[in-house]
């Protein structure tokens, strides 16, 4: 238990210290950089799913003039460490996925560097591909574990003897699409060799945590840390696809290394993100709900079949939030892979709890409906005491003070479904859960200097707050004001930091800070000269593993359908959270409703449509794979509760930059049905579904 | 982005010169959808001639009571135009339901309906394409064809090898519009001015694909002319579409009803052109327009349509929606004792 920061900056809602620079256009993003006569970078791609480079005509692309440089798997240099298949580019003829990096080109322009990569002749051993889920194949997996390092299964009790000796019970099969993150700033990267010694590289790179990025780069190309300097102040989103870097860094090295001296930008195409920068796979949700009339769980299971990369494993922990939501005395849940020759998943806002709160949330609806409980109701009594997984006492729980709440601003109380002119209205709920997570890396640097407060951190701001809400905890730790701090971001000159990533980055940097900022009150005082200077590790903090903690929230929807086309529009979207405590309100509701118009546009638009014949996604641009726009999004609000949680780290705070999308979807589908009559099981809900059963 | 060279010529004949006098020539008006398919490789142009500052502007008054609208004039401007809002309000509908007002500042009326289709396959130059390429065959039969025809397609499923094949769909919003008010197309060519009924401006892929329109190399739309309607006459454009703004049309309807009661109609989203409901229309002539007519008369229309199996359970979904949507659009534009 940890006596919580007193807040004075904290709970106050500071506008962004950056944003001035957004709005004026001069932040400075990675493919902006201002170098000296930068040379431009273009992938060369494959147009089969499944084989073998035999060979590339690129005699007469190198005779060009303006044309730098041609690397292909058949002259580029071999890299130091070629075992992550993902980052080992060029080092290898195989195709493992339509649109792998067979190739780059670099020239003095990025339009001749393009039209050059597109004109090279390729010549392969094309293999009959597989690139198709679904939930019978014989060759699914279990994997080792699944992301985050969770457990791949786990059962207590008896689902089988629960649901044939219940009074009810719910066998529903429910599944999400393939989504793709699509940050509004590509993947980009300018990456510079200084042309003498031993080798220095500097990335300046689009990038959820510069270390990270910088770990990966080192391993890859064999260079001690000191070799290389990553440095991302700005990022335009990520969404977790920038969590890591991807094949296009190391590309852009490669092929920078070609011209030492001479600074090389690669900024991946709309089309190029389809493939090369992860994306969420597709799941396919068995449930299972056994309960007596009152509606009082006694059996709760979740099967998962979902897809990876032959080249590359990625396993999403979508069963994870069935393990912990609900009180059950059986349970069980599985997770199983068809590993296919497509390009790699990775992460997604929230991967597992993000798809993982789809099928349970409307299977608690369904169950609901056929006992005639309202759906508030049966979660209220589904309430578990302690955490389900683990036994251990929560850190604090307050979904069904969220779900009340929710219940009053919503105006939930009445019939949910009525007829207004053309269009069906309905109303649906569904709960938010999210795990709150602290890494185990990261260092703050505090100095005084010049009558300023100064720290460093290696931290990123995906456009999520933290230029502004560091220098708040900093403040608040030091007993200062504010306006006397600046925390700089961004570069790995500064101390190591942890990946913006799991919702940890407030709770991470800002555990490091705090030790910083006391360590630094301890040895100089309140009076500190110029140069004064500590630092503090997260690992310093304290720190508590006999609590399980998480965030929760619920969220409400209004659905409106047209009777003759069906339709959907979304008036009112409303969530109330637990978060703990709110470090800046501005930013935090930005999150909070960026991310449950996140989940709508999961709801409603969006859907990578996979080809399976050509290994590819067909609507591969944001002109036909559809995201939510401001004419889709109504009244949306997010509130949250004052949640005092004394064990979760010295903010009391636990991360928001993910649970907003989680639940959303689900709630969106149940309020559909309200409306309608119609459940859809299959995201997204788009009027094609609805026709069929329509007045 | 393949080198091409840029002209811009002093007037329309010359303009028209240039392009004849280079086989592999395009004009540029408001770029919306040239420039990006310049990108993509989906055009490749040897010369590109910029004709948007040498048609006209202007929207003016036909002495007829029509309306002509200058082939530079901006589907913005045409949309807020209060002649067009006052009486073709089906026009400046269609226009507002179209992309985004960014976008809409610079389409212009001769580009917007010459626009090419949004097949995600003849938009990715590493599938085949009988539209783009001719002969190399059709990649959305069997994929996604979401956004694909139902009508004016084989009576059965094309064979996706076949230089023929084809499904998409012409995108344009404006040209339902134009479609079902008889708009009429005027062209300047190296043979002279000629006129072409909008109804015969786009062309079915027949034989050949490749061909969107029955303009010939050299053609340059220089006006549409918008024919009067009779005073009392109402209109409507309705279209369908999961997200509200920014998307292209699943179907779309544009209805016309004068004092006298037979029924215009015109269809988007479902064919290679759009698609003038004639066989609907001549069900209904002579009728009273009830539901059950109307009803009647578009499952008419749809008799020979063909749904196109594929991703997420292919197009089917369309043939009901046009039957709905016609229907709901229609009875909006009735008087109210009918209705």
């Amino acid at each position: 238990m940890t006596d919580l920061l007193q807040p004075h900056a904290i709970g106050q809602d500071l506008v962004r210290r950056d944003g001035e620079l957004k709005v004026r256009g001069t932040a400075t993003y990675a493919y902006e950089t201002p170098v000296e006569h930068p040379a431009y970078a273009h992938p060369v791609q494959a147009t089969i799913a499944r084989g073998r480079v035999t060979a590339m005509d690129t005699a007469a692309a190198e005779a060009l003039d303006g044309v730098l440089a041609v690397l292909t798997p058949f002259n580029a240099e071999r890299l130091a460490d070629a075992s992550d298949a993902e980052y080992a580019v060029l080092q290898g003829q195989d195709v493992g996925f339509r649109g792998q990096l067979i190739g780059v080109v670099v020239a003095e322009t990025s339009e001749l560097a393009r039209e050059v990569a597109d004109g090279i002749a390729v010549r392969y051993d094309e293999q009959p591909h597989d690139a198709e889920l679904s939930a019978d194949r014989p060759d699914l997996y279990a994997p080792e574990q699944v992301n985050a390092g969770h457990e791949t299964d786990t059962a207590e009790g008896d689902v089988a003897a629960a649901m044939a000796a219940a009074e009810v019970t719910l066998e529903r099969t429910y599944s999400t699409a393939m989504y793709h993150n699509n940050p509004l700033e590509p993947h980009a990267t300018t990456a510079l060799w200084e042309p003498a010694g031993d080798g220095f590289l500097t990335l300046w790179d689009s990038t959820q945590g510069v270390h990270p990025d910088r770990a990966a780069v080192c391993q890859v190309f064999g260079l001690d840390q000191e070799q290389v300097r990553v440095v991302c102040p700005y990022v335009g989103g990520g969404f977790g696809s920038k969590g890591l870097p991807h094949a296009n860094v190391m590309l852009t090295a490669l092929a920078a290394r070609a011209l030492p001296g001479r600074p090389v930008k690669l900024a991946l195409t709309r089309q190029q993100m389809f493939v090369l920068a992860g994306y969420r796979t597709p799941t396919i949700q068995r449930m299972q709900l056994a309960a007596d009339s009152r509606g009082r769980l006694s059996a709760i299971a979740i099967d998962v079949v979902e897809q990876t990369s032959k080249v590359k494993e990625f396993a999403e922990q979508t069963g994870v939030p069935t393990r912990m939501m609900y009180a059950s005395p059986s349970r069980r849940s599985t997770h199983r892979l068809a590993a296919l020759d497509v390009p790699i998943p990775s992460w997604m806002r929230a991967p597992g709890e993000c798809p993982g709160m789809f099928g349970p949330e409307v299977a608690m609806d369904e169950l609901a409906e056929e006992l005639d409980i309202d759906p508030i109701e049966l979660r209220v009594r589904n309430e578990p005491e302690v955490d389900p997984e683990t036994g251990k006492p929560w850190s604090s729980r307050n979904l069904v003070r969220c779900l009340r709440e929710g219940a009053e601003r919503f105006g939930w109380s009445g019939p949910r479904a009525h007829r207004d002119g053309d269009w069906l209205v309905g109303t649906g709920v569904a709960s938010s859960v999210y795990p709150t997570m602290r890494q185990a890396t990261s260092t703050a640097n505090l100095r005084y200097e010049d009558g300023r407060y100064v720290a460093e951190i290696g931290a990123a701001d995906l456009g999520t707050g933290a230029w502004t809400i560091l220098p708040q905890i900093t403040a608040d730790a030091l007993g200062v004001d504010v306006a006397d701090v600046d925390v700089r971001i961004g570069d790995t000159r500064y101390p190591v930091a942890s990946v913006a990533g799991g919702s940890s980055g407030t709770n991470t940097w800002g555990s490091a800070l705090v030790v910083a900022a006391r360590e630094f009150r301890t040895k100089f005082g309140a009076d500190p000269r110029d140069g004064d200077e500590a630092s503090g590790d997260v690992d310093q903090a304290a720190q508590d593993d006999t609590h399980s903690p998480y965030a929760f929230g619920a969220q409400f929807v209004e659905a409106r359908v047209n009777a003759d086309t069906g339709e959907i529009r979304v008036p009112r979207l409303l969530g109330v959270f637990g978060v703990g405590r709110v470090v800046n309100p501005r930013t935090a509701r930005s999150q909070l409703i960026g991310g449950m118009t996140m989940g709508l546009s999961m709801a409603l638009h969006e859907t990578s449509a996979w080809d399976p014949r050509i290994g590819q996604v067909a609507n591969h641009d944001l002109a036909e794979y559809h995201i939510t726009v401001n004419a889709d999004v109504g009244e949306i609000e997010a509130h949250w509760i004052d949640e005092h949680d004394p064990y979760v780290n010295v903010m009391g705070s636990k991360g928001i930059g993910e649970i907003g999308i989680v639940g959303t979807a689900a709630a969106v589908v149940n309020a559909v049905h309200s409306a309608t009559g119609v459940r859809v099981r299959d995201l997204p809900v788009t009027l094609d579904k609805l026709l069929p059963g329509l007045p | 982005m393949k080198p091409f060279a840029y002209a811009r010529p002093g007037d329309v004949a010359e303009a028209v010169r240039d392009v004849v006098a280079e086989p592999n020539a395009v004009f540029l008006a408001g770029g919306t959808n040239l420039v990006d398919h310049l990108r993509l490789g989906v055009a490749r142009p040897d010369l590109v001639v910029d004709v948007r500052t040498l048609t006209s502007r202007e929207v003016t008054d036909l002495p007829d009571g029509g309306l002509r609208l200058g082939a530079a004039s901006t589907n913005s401007q045409v949309a807020a135009d209060p002649r067009v809002r006052e009486r073709w309000p089906v026009l400046a509908q269609a226009l507002l339901a179209g992309a985004t007002g960014q976008l809409r500042n610079m389409a212009t009326t001769g580009g917007n309906p010459l626009q090419r289709t949004r097949c995600v396959y003849f938009q990715d130059v590493t599938t085949p394409c009988n539209k783009r390429e001719p002969g190399s065959g059709c990649s959305a039969v069997g994929g996604y064809t979401r956004y694909h025809a139902v009508l004016g397609t084989p009576a059965v499923l094309p064979d996706p090898a076949a230089p023929e094949s084809c499904i998409a769909t012409h995108p344009s919003d404006m040209a339902v519009a134009l479609a079902v008010l008889d708009a009429r197309v005027q062209v300047l060519g190296p043979n002279g001015e000629r006129t072409i009924p909008f109804t015969e401006l786009h062309r079915l892929p027949g034989d050949d694909p490749s061909r969107d329109t029955v303009l010939e190399h050299g053609e340059l739309i220089t006006a549409i002319d918008l024919p009067a309607l009779p005073a009392g006459t109402r209109s409507a454009y309705r279209k369908v579409r999961d997200r509200a703004s920014y998307a292209f049309a699943l179907v779309s309807v544009a209805a016309v009803v004068p004092p006298d009661g037979e029924l215009r109609l015109a269809l988007g989203g479902v064919a290679h052109k759009p698609w003038r409901a004639t066989r609907a229309e001549e069900v209904l002539r002579g009728q009273q327009l009830t539901e059950d007519a109307v009803r009647a008369a578009i499952a008419a229309e749809l008799a020979d349509a063909q749904p196109q199996p594929g991703i997420d359970s292919g197009n089917g979904f369309k043939i009901p929606l046009v039957a709905r949507t016609v229907l709901a659009t229609v009875r909006g534009l009735l008087p109210e004792e009918q209705s």
